[in-house]
């Protein structure tokens, strides 16, 4: 199975972004580069809007996730409640 | 009663496929001329998914909020005289390459777009065409805006449209767009939403961005991700371009493939200059060139060409080429522009001793055998006051136009070097990958305008070099280029800064 990841931009949104990842995805590894965070996980990584909204306190549509989103790897299904990475090898 | 909130893909679904019409008065296929100009079947275009699902209305929405993010960083930027915040004046030269190099490519894409948006009859193609388009135009606007204050400060930031349609080196990336753009849409979609956003842009975008921050400027980071969020949602429309073609037909395979080998060839060789800023030209360093290679060429690459594999797609011709490439092509492109100091419009230098010391732990298998030995000898020689600039015009490649640096990757003492006979002329390429691009294509490549012919021909101002910089390029000799050691960019910084 190969990684798939997502990086983020390292700001006060994505701090919540990224627990509500560690939360859903217990085996995913974040790494903190300058001015970035990025996420990676054997070919499964969600982002749940459940998850996000409780950990952030408010309503939040899954495609603000654009507003702090760097850059992805892996096939991408999105629909109102989760954002899905995978790989089919 | 409240009207039932619709969910993503109901709304995609109308504000995309349902925008489509049927022809009464015309032919669907005298519309759309260029669908089957390359041999690509296709006979469902329904099965277009763009996977983000964004439609007008949302894109707007957020793409309005990342601008007003993007511009109150701008602003706080330029009151607060960011530019005196950035970690040494040699990092500006960077950003001289990136806006004359990289901001035209976003025009290009973005006009690029334009034109393939209207040539597919699939409607879902082309509102995703539309929107990258015009994700590309605010690209280049961002660039220019960002780049715009250092532009008061610093030499060579003055007149990028003119550099990039005229210097040598910048024919490199000019050539690269010009050459997806004079291919069919198909192409276009593989060489620039699947070679290079999937793959490539993350060797730009993410690391050297990252390093951008880590050497104070923010100005530059800021649209750098911004503009990767976009480059985010290009990269997962490559990749459904790329299922969505080869579940078409099987006929399309072996076309998709071949333009997979041609573009990540040419895709590398551009690449060449991002590997010296990054091991170069950033005085902090976040990662070497060969990490970030690894990192989004290899892993993420190779887990993408894996899961290509089922269709009969292979990792892209000449790879292994590729992977060996990493240890060596940014200390090749630096020391080329150090000799080529004199003809650049931007500073070079020699990297300092820590410098040196950190290339020699990224690199322990080849910079103190191959490379380190040249920086000493050059340390050497501006000591005594020999800061020496090669004289002669480089030979170029008739494919990527890079001068013949690169060397052979087993013998890294022996310049690479190729050619072919068409129609009895004789051309001439850096290595196996551009050789066979044009061998597959010659009356595409002999029409290639190439710097150096083109200055012998005497179509570039000359004779003489300093014309051809001042008058042709656009460059204000002696300020714009030669060593960062002693230019006026350096003596304002210091007066800036208060050290002697």
């Amino acid at each position: 199975m190969s990684k798939v990841y997502i990086a983020l931009q390292d700001n006060d949104e994505s701090r919540y972004i990224v627990e509500a990842i560690e939360q859903d995805n217990p085996a995913a590894t974040v790494i903190h580069n300058p001015a970035m965070i990025r996420i990676e996980n054997e070919g499964r990584l969600e982002i749940n809007r459940h998850t996000v909204e409780e950990i952030m306190g408010r309503e939040w549509n899954i495609q603000e996730l654009h507003l702090s989103l760097i850059t992805l790897g892996g096939h991408v299904e999105e629909d109102d409640d989760s954002l899905v990475l995978h790989w089919n090898t | 009663m409240t009207a039932k909130k619709l969910s993503l893909k109901e709304k995609y679904s109308l504000l995309t496929r349902d925008l489509d019409w049927e022809y009464s008065y015309a032919d669907r296929k005298k519309a759309f001329p260029y669908e089957e100009f390359e041999g690509i079947k296709i006979t469902d275009w329904s099965k277009w998914e763009d996977p983000f699902r964004l439609t007008m209305d949302s894109y707007w929405k957020y793409q309005a909020e990342k601008e007003k993010k993007l511009y109150a960083i701008f602003d706080a930027f330029s009151q607060n005289n960011g530019h005196l915040n950035i970690s040494d004046p040699r990092y500006v030269n960077a950003l001289k390459l990136f806006l004359t190099a990289v901001s035209p490519l976003e025009y290009e894409a973005y006009q690029g777009y334009a034109h393939v948006g209207r040539q597919f009859n699939g409607v879902g193609a082309r509102v995703a065409c539309q929107m990258q388009s015009i994700d590309e135009l605010r690209h280049c606007q961002t660039q220019l805006h960002a780049m715009s204050h250092y532009n008061k400060f610093f030499d060579g930031l003055q007149d990028f449209r003119k550099m990039h349609d005229r210097v040598w080196y910048l024919s490199v990336p000019k050539s690269f767009f010009n050459d997806a753009r004079a291919s069919g849409p198909f192409e276009f979609l593989v060489a620039v939403s699947f070679s290079f956003e999937y793959v490539l842009t993350n060797l730009l975008f993410v690391p050297f961005m990252s390093g951008a921050a880590h050497n104070g400027d923010m100005a530059t980071v800021t649209f750098g991700f911004s503009a990767q969020s976009d480059e985010a949602r290009h990269m997962t429309l490559g990749l459904e371009i790329i299922k969505f073609l080869l579940e078409q037909h099987e006929d399309n395979v072996p076309i998709v493939q071949k333009y997979i080998d041609k573009w990540f060839w040419r895709g590398t060789r551009l690449l060449s200059i991002v590997s010296m800023m990054m091991d170069y030209m950033l005085p902090n360093k976040v990662m070497s060139w060969k990490e970030a290679w690894e990192m989004y060429f290899e892993d993420a690459g190779g887990a993408l060409f894996k899961d290509l594999a089922r269709y009969g797609i292979r990792m892209p011709k000449f790879s292994e080429v590729i992977e060996k490439e990493k240890e060596h092509i940014s200390h090749q492109t630096w020391w080329t522009f150090y000799n080529y100091g004199h003809a650049a419009g931007f500073h070079t230098w020699i990297p300092s001793d820590e410098e040196l010391d950190w290339l020699s732990e990224k690199y322990p298998d080849t910079f103190d055998k191959y490379y380190r030995p040249r920086w000493e000898m050059a340390k050497k020689l501006e000591a005594e006051g020999k800061r020496f600039y090669t004289k002669a015009l480089p030979q170029l490649c008739n494919i990527c136009q890079i001068p013949m640096l690169f060397t052979e990757m087993d013998d890294p003492s022996q310049i690479c070097f190729r050619d072919s006979i068409y129609e009895g002329e004789r051309y001439h390429f850096c290595s196996d990958g551009c050789k066979t691009i044009f061998d597959d294509e010659p009356e595409k490549y002999v029409q290639a305008w190439l710097p150096v012919h083109q200055i012998l021909q005497g179509n570039c101002g000359g004779p003489e070099l300093e014309k051809i910089l001042s008058d042709f390029y656009g460059f204000n000799v002696g300020a714009d280029n030669m060593d960062m050691k002693g230019s006026p960019d350096e003596k304002r910084w210091k007066a800036w800064k208060g050290v002697a």
